[in-house]
């Protein structure tokens, strides 16, 4: 499981968030609120290991996520604002990377089923780049179906999608959280999702 | 290590998408090494005596040519997040950026060195060595140039930061590169200027993964 434990952190003099604090268990689900410039994608950032804690801790199992990176890596999948995409790589080209990358089964047949499962049938051998931005999106949200690392961390990840992706969407995270994954999602539109729901409300 | 090589076929399909930047590198490197000859004259001694320096700057300042995007554009789309947080050591993924920046700006001048130094009309065996050299060298300039990159990553105007930053760690091997061709030409033999490229290679292939990688995580860290 994830715990928070007194985390804060300052950008120049001006102090964002400090002393935030929760833990996250199997199939529980963390909503992450707060308003514009608060600090929430820093958190997200920071959580993942892309910062450095000025106070406080995250721990992973019990192991601190700071001497114990690579378990906790392995883990996790974050997706933030910016999709990790190659404009000029198909969105299958681009999933296999990624998913070898990660260390995880980047077999074209898996790649494939989740490409068709987010909705981008017939289109996984086009270039990214004349795909229309919610096709893009989708093409980095696929990633939630290849990898099987228990804990997701996302960002915003329903921005810019239409409603039967959202939906799509919903059903992924549903599933993961049935399987007693974990999840921690900001977003600014209500979530309906199964699993015991948490949520946290980040103040300046 | 199926990771490192995701990530070097990556970088070469890439390439092959966008040829210019590949293109331009060689094309550059082609054209400085055409002037010279037409610069200096046809005085053949002349022309063999600058031959090895000239070569050389010419296939360093051409493969300094793409070091500025070796890592922005996986910065600018997230990538670089991407690989930072994999289970995989950073270091043998950006080892992995820095082989497929050498075969793509470094192999290319490597093969044309000894045709571009046919125009200096030097000898069979200054042309070998002249090869061997750069062969050897090349890498030396990706793999040094890989830590410039990083360290000033995200960094405005960091372009001409990176030649102020890396021309001058250049200077070690432009030295026993051109050094190795003269003294293959004046007769005692190239074996030890050759073996010091050798083991700066060496050096530079065992710490400038490592530290490219420590500056990488600097530069997400903001």
């Amino acid at each position: 499981m994830l715990t928070v434990s007194h985390l804060s952190l300052s950008r120049g003099h001006r102090r964002l968030f400090s002393d935030v604090s929760f833990s996250l268990m199997p199939g529980q689900w963390l909503h992450l609120e707060g308003d514009n410039g608060v600090g929430k994608t820093s958190l997200l950032r920071l959580l993942c290991g892309l910062g450095v804690c000025e106070q406080g801790e995250v721990t992973w199992k019990n192991q601190s996520i700071v001497q114990e990176p690579e378990n906790f890596r392995a883990d996790l999948l974050y997706l933030g604002h910016q999709l990790a995409l190659k404009e000029d790589l198909s969105p299958l080209e681009n999933l296999r990377t990624d998913a070898l990358v990660a260390g995880r089964d980047g077999s074209v047949d898996r790649v494939m089923a989740a490409l068709g499962q987010m909705g981008l049938r017939g289109r996984e051998h086009l270039p990214v780049r004349v795909l229309s931005q919610g096709q893009k999106r989708r093409t980095a949200l696929a990633r939630l179906l290849i990898s099987r690392a228990p804990l997701w961390i996302l960002d915003e990840p329903f921005v810019a999608l239409d409603s039967p992706a959202q939906n799509a969407l919903s059903g992924v995270i549903n599933a993961h959280l049935n399987d007693a994954g974990m999840l921690l999602v900001t977003s600014h539109q209500p979530l309906s999702l199964q699993g015991q729901a948490l949520s946290y409300r980040l103040t300046a | 290590m199926s990771a490192f090589w995701a990530v070097v076929q990556r970088d070469l399909v890439l390439a092959m998408r966008r040829k210019t930047e590949v293109i331009t590198a060689v094309f550059f490197f082609v054209v400085v090494a055409a002037l010279f000859p037409l610069g200096i004259g046809p005085e053949i001694n002349t022309l063999r005596l600058v031959a090895p320096g000239i070569l050389w700057v010419g296939a360093l300042l051409a493969s300094m040519l793409s070091l500025g995007r070796l890592f922005a554009a996986d910065f600018a789309d997230g990538t670089l997040e991407q690989m930072a947080l994999s289970p995989n050591s950073l270091s043998v993924l950006v080892a992995a950026k820095i082989l497929a920046h050498w075969l793509l700006s470094g192999l290319p001048l490597v093969l044309l060195a000894p045709v571009l130094g046919l125009q200096f009309d030097l000898t069979e065996e200054a042309l070998w060595t002249l090869t061997i050299g750069l062969l050897l060298g090349t890498p030396i300039l990706s793999l040094i140039g890989a830590v410039g990159a990083a360290l000033t990553l995200g960094v405005r105007g960091g372009d001409v930061l990176l030649s102020l930053l890396i021309l001058p760690l250049y200077v070690p091997a432009l030295i026993f590169g051109a050094g190795a061709v003269q003294a293959q030409m004046s007769g005692l033999g190239a074996a030890a200027h050759l073996s010091i490229l050798a083991a700066m290679a060496l050096v530079a292939a065992v710490f400038s993964p490592w530290v490219s990688a420590a500056s990488l995580r600097i530069a997400l860290e903001s």
